[in-house]
């Protein structure tokens, strides 16, 4: 069957509301990809009807919602195509993952003097973690700088990498200027250089857009949140290496990561359990599980084909208003489109773009280094996912027009 | 909801464009640093207050256009103004981003009143506000102030 957008949009009741008594126009997945009515009724299925705890003894009840929970992580590990649903980890999202493995697989690795290597282009949930555990052991930070493309400086690499940098901890898909990086390519240059090399990567804005494969990345540590991929939030994910995960230290302690509990020690289960101490977001694991199986069945191709054309129509749009600017035009990007406009600034414009019924981000996305790296404050972003269509892009481009105008007067 | 062109009338367009008392005073005798996080916006207040009166002020900074021209607009209402007043005037013009305000109570604002509309926008509200609280900060001889 043909990509139809309009038979997809039916499953979001969102898209078709009413709002400032307009049209939405919902042009913010990057911030948050809508849910389709199958997530929402799985999850309504769970809480009405299969509801208690997981890994809790003989009930038939908690033996079916922990069939449920798991059966959602091994359909995470298919998605990723990890080795093992046991490589799968549940977190709170991206962020919780990220400072799962800077506070134990960072600290039992990283020690004074050593280099932990990021990119200029990462969220702040990618530079904090890291930039704690560096101020508390005595290690340094070492970026990859980003063109004006807005591309990694892959050049710099063999100078960024040194015999002391333990990991390098990048994302796959910038949240701002839409760049993929070539991770396959990286991590390859990367290990061969250090071969003692841990890889990380940041996955949240790429699992929407792009089939991910850990192996073939050879990435040692994959971290993305569910409603990036029109699942509930609250739920994320880290995948890691298993033996990585078996040499860590647990990180929260609690009940269920235990096998055993005396007053004079503790002994853990293996991963995943050994990470997931206390009660689980159940039904948000068990919705992420059901937004993987919406979206597989689409054709990852034709969404690819209907993204890039969606982009391509904005871009050309929007260039033509004068004084705006993209940021970030590498040639191999997802549909995610930033810019500014010489004398407007973007929440003025997110202003007058929500009384149209447009909503977009603007602000600094969690990304200063980034907008300082291109000397702007802020930054207006609209991100288009597989169910916007032609007229979403349109009234984008009309309203800026219209909002610039005003302001240019 | 009201429509926000309202509020970009062309007195907060035309302050936005050309910023009235913006710059820095060497050797100022109030200063303050204004923040606000969510947005990314800062601004820098600097004074020479003589014997109660607000003798010089000038702002620094970058932000959006209700931020910049709400401090323009600031500087010139308060510029001759005696500290006392200027206080009364925070009042007042917190009173009116808010929705709150009542010229028997707070006074004429005078122009300050175009930004009324805000109050309508509540995301918008911290934008106007900010220059109004490092001003108090500065005043109180705080150095910074934040809209968090």
């Amino acid at each position: 069957m043909t990509y139809s957008v309009s038979r997809i949009r039916k499953d979001f009741p969102l898209l078709d509301r009413p709002f400032h008594e307009k049209p939405l126009y919902y042009l913010d997945s990057a911030v948050s990809g809508q849910m389709p009515t199958s997530v929402i009724e799985r999850m309504r299925q769970y809480e009405m009807y299969e509801h208690t705890n997981v890994h809790r003894g003989v009930s038939t009840l908690s033996q079916e919602a922990t069939d449920h929970f798991e059966m959602a992580r091994t359909t995470v590990a298919q998605f990723l195509n990890a080795s093992s649903a046991k490589e799968i980890i549940w977190t709170r999202g991206t962020t919780e993952a990220i400072n799962l493995v800077a506070q134990t697989w960072g600290r039992q690795n990283i020690k004074q003097g050593d280099a932990i290597c990021l990119t200029e282009m990462e969220h702040h949930a990618n530079i904090v973690p890291w930039q704690m555990l560096a101020q508390s052991v005595g290690a340094h930070l070492n970026i990859i700088p980003v063109d004006d493309q807005g591309e990694l400086r892959l050049d710099e690499l063999s100078k960024v990498l040194s015999p002391q940098t333990k990991i390098l901890a990048l994302t796959h898909v910038s949240n701002v200027l839409g760049t993929i990086n070539p991770i396959k390519k990286i991590i390859t240059a990367a290990k061969q250089r250090i071969p003692s090399l841990t890889v990380l990567v940041d996955g949240a804005q790429a699992v929407a857009h792009l089939p991910v494969d850990v192996r073939d990345l050879g990435a040692d540590f994959y971290t993305f949140s569910g409603h990036k991929l029109s699942g509930p939030t609250g739920i994320g994910i880290l995948y890691g290496r298993k033996a990585l995960l078996d040499a860590m230290p647990p990180w929260h302690g609690g009940g269920n990561m235990i096998l055993s509990v005396t007053w004079d020690k503790t002994t853990y289960i293996e991963a995943p359990g050994k990470f997931e101490a206390g009660t689980p977001p159940i039904a948000a694991a068990i919705g992420l599980g059901e937004a993987i199986r919406y979206l597989s069945k689409l054709d990852l191709q034709d969404v690819h084909t209907h993204e890039q054309h969606l982009l391509r129509r904005a871009s050309e749009g929007l260039k033509k208003i004068p004084g705006l600017r993209i940021l970030g035009e590498s040639a191999d990007k997802v549909s995610v489109i930033s810019f500014v406009v010489d004398g407007v600034h973007p929440h003025d414009l997110g202003t007058l773009l929500d009384h149209e019924g447009i909503v977009i981000r603007a602000g600094h996305h969690c990304a200063q280094p980034l907008m300082d790296r291109f000397q702007v404050p802020a930054a207006t972003r609209a991100s288009l996912a597989y169910y916007n269509n032609e007229s979403d892009v349109d009234a984008l481009i009309q309203a800026t027009q219209k909002s610039v105008e005003m302001f240019h007067g | 909801m009201a429509d926000p062109r309202e509020l970009y009338q062309q007195v907060i367009l035309e302050h936005n464009k050309k910023p009235r008392n913006f710059g820095k005073i060497n050797g100022c005798t109030h200063q303050a640093e204004g923040h606000n996080p969510l947005c990314g916006d800062q601004l820098q207040l600097t004074l020479i207050v003589q014997e109660g009166i607000i003798e010089d002020i000038q702002f620094e900074g970058r932000g959006c256009a209700i931020d910049v021209s709400s401090a323009s607009l600031m500087t010139t209402a308060v510029k001759g103004k005696t500290v006392k007043d200027t206080l009364n005037l925070i009042q007042g013009f917190r009173a009116l981003v808010r929705g709150e305000w009542n010229p028997a109570t707070h006074g004429d604002l005078g122009k300050l009143v175009v930004f009324q509309g805000v109050k309508d926008l509540p995301v918008r509200v911290k934008c106007a506000v900010l220059p109004w609280a490092t001003l108090q900060s500065a005043l109180d001889g705080s150095p910074i102030a934040s809209t968090e």
